[in-house]
């Protein structure tokens, strides 16, 4: 396995999971259907594409205070993210995923990588994310 | 360093006041860690955003601590719902929804929030003074809190800013730090035309290319020689936060931190600068519309919520007139807003001309549209913004003017001279 990045963990654990990357932020709000996990924001270049179970990757999230409540549903629906990357560290992913651990003690990994690291990050890839941050290519 | 607590907050945390201050000191303290704050600090109001019902995860977070007998610390005001409380029936919510978004609202009812069901608390008398520091959520009160009236919030995500209203307490970082709210990029505007600078139209347009270059860096916008109104700073501010991450802006001469460049900027020079002229403009008009001509559903006003003033703008407009039989005409706006703008005679016209009210939430919180309204107009930069993905519907953007001429005619009608010159 190829390293890849390293995050720095701000909650949850390992995750593993296709990669679905975008340099564009997202609003979870208007952005993302916590019924199916699908992208819905209509301007967003991954619109269209379902981040359920995946690792995502954005440099922060955009707009509307909403996104954590989004992404609360979307935990308990089973369709949130496995993991959620930024090049910034987030307090929105990051506090949704601290009362994902309060409400169903199921918080969904947010980390913080740097842009070198992010850069390297492909849509498609398998990674897997270790308890220490290391990202791996898996295939 | 580390976060120090004082001796309350560390009774919170014990559950010296229950269940419910103890989870929420506990999930701010987390924050304050992860975000590098060193200490905690008073705020004097919160505005919670958590009140948008969204389904069950949100609905159980505000019933769990409604029922272990949560109670605000400070005064606090509610952002929409997912229903307009009495007037649910006459659109095509669904009962089930309606029944659980009732029940939400309940839950912050019953932990002592005030009952305003706003995106707009800054229009209302709660709105906080210069200076003050305060936990709000929504994305566009969050700015103009921050930016028009210099009061000082953290951008608060749904359940942190629910934390902040049990405890009192938040966790000093981001925009509560005087080092955090200097501008970071220049928009110098150029060759605006006058008339341009007093439209309506133009602040949604500028907001939305704002919000998209500055991303997440606080922006800093000089070179206008009119100034604005608050209506068009809220909705420059509101558009600013949906296509970028913008908690605070400033504006040269206009806005309280900004009385010249150097104040806006603290001293020092811009890290990057971007030309704002009417090519940017007319390009970001372009991206912000889906509908080009054709006919209309619907016509919406309101988000942020509709003031009194912008009725007062609305009625005259109006007059004698009659909206096109298959287009809706719809404004959002708060009880308050609706109340005063009815007792100064400013729905006389608005009645007549067919149009409908819809308080406490807007078309984006509630599913209240029928699925047979697919092309929507609006003078809304976040309505434009949202519409396309939360709705499955097209949209158009023009000016107030413009909006109520296409309700008239049944297509969109928008007076592109204005953005031609």
């Amino acid at each position: 396995m190829e390293r890849l990045a390293r995050a720095r963990l701000l909650v949850g654990t390992a995750a593993e999971g296709e990669a679905l990357v975008s340099p564009e932020p997202l609003s979870f709000w208007g952005g993302y259907d916590h019924l199916t996990g699908e992208i819905i924001d209509r301007r967003h270049p991954l619109t269209g594409a379902r981040a359920a179970g995946r690792i995502l990757a954005l440099p922060y999230a955009r707009g509307s205070s909403t996104t954590t409540a989004v992404l609360l549903e979307a935990v308990r629906a089973g369709t949130a993210p496995a993991a959620i990357l930024t090049t910034e560290a987030d307090t929105f992913f990051a506090l949704a995923s601290i009362v994902a651990e309060e409400m169903y003690r199921k918080p969904f990994a947010v980390g913080v990588v740097e842009s070198e690291g992010f850069a390297r990050l492909r849509t498609g890839q398998w990674l897997r994310l270790e308890d220490d941050g290391t990202i791996y290519f898996v295939r | 360093m580390s976060l120090t607590l004082d001796d309350h907050d560390r009774a919170l945390l014990d559950g010296e006041a229950g269940p419910a201050s103890q989870q929420a000191m506990r999930i701010l303290t987390r924050m304050g860690e992860l975000f590098g704050a060193e200490s905690m600090i008073d705020i004097s109001r919160a505005h919670i955003d958590s009140s948008i019902y969204l389904g069950l995860a949100g609905l159980e977070f505000a019933e769990r601590l409604a029922d272990q007998g949560a109670k605000v610390a400070v005064p606090t005001t509610l952002n929409v719902s997912g229903l307009d409380e009495h007037g649910w029936q006459a659109w095509s919510v669904p009962p089930d929804w309606a029944e659980n978004a009732r029940r939400q609202m309940a839950a912050y009812v019953r932990m002592g929030c005030l009952p305003t069901w706003t995106c707009a608390p800054y229009q209302t008398e709660h709105a906080p003074s210069f200076g003050e520091q305060i936990a709000w959520g929504e994305s566009n009160a969050i700015v103009y809190a921050n930016s028009v009236l210099g009061a000082r919030t953290e951008r608060y995500p749904d359940f942190l800013d629910t934390c902040a209203a049990l405890t009192g307490r938040v966790p000093a970082y981001g925009l509560h730090l005087e080092a955090n709210r200097a501008g970071e990029i220049l928009f110098p505007l150029t060759g605006l035309p006058e008339p341009l600078q007093h439209e309506d139209a133009l602040y949604p347009v500028l907001g939305f290319f704002i919000g998209g270059a500055a991303g997440d860096r606080v922006p800093v916008i000089d070179g206008m020689e009119t100034r604005p109104t608050d209506d068009q700073l809220k909705a420059l501010g509101a558009a600013a936060a949906s296509s970028g991450n913008v908690g605070l802006f400033h504006w040269v001469g206009v806005t309280p931190e900004a009385s010249t460049r150097e104040a806006a900027f603290h001293g020092r020079p811009p890290a990057s600068t971007i030309m704002v002229s009417m090519d940017e403009l007319r390009r970001a008009r372009e991206h912000l519309v889906t509908a080009r001509g054709g006919e209309l559903d619907m016509v919406v006003l309101g988000s942020p919520h509709f003031s009194l003033n912008e009725f007062r703008a609305l009625a005259p407009l109006l007059e004698g007139e009659r909206r096109h039989p298959r287009v809706e005409f719809l404004v959002t706006t708060s009880r308050a807003a609706a109340h005063l703008a009815r007792q100064a005679g400013l729905l006389d016209s608005f009645e007549a001309f067919g149009g409908r009210l819809t308080v406490d939430t807007c078309i984006l919180a509630s599913p209240m549209l029928p699925s047979n309204i697919r092309r929507l107009m609006t003078n809304s930069g976040k309505y434009a913004y949202y519409a396309p993905g939360m709705l499955n519907a097209e949209v158009a953007f023009g000016s107030l003017a413009d909006c109520v001429r296409s309700a008239i005619e049944g297509r969109v009608v928008v007076d592109e001279a204005l953005w031609n010159a």
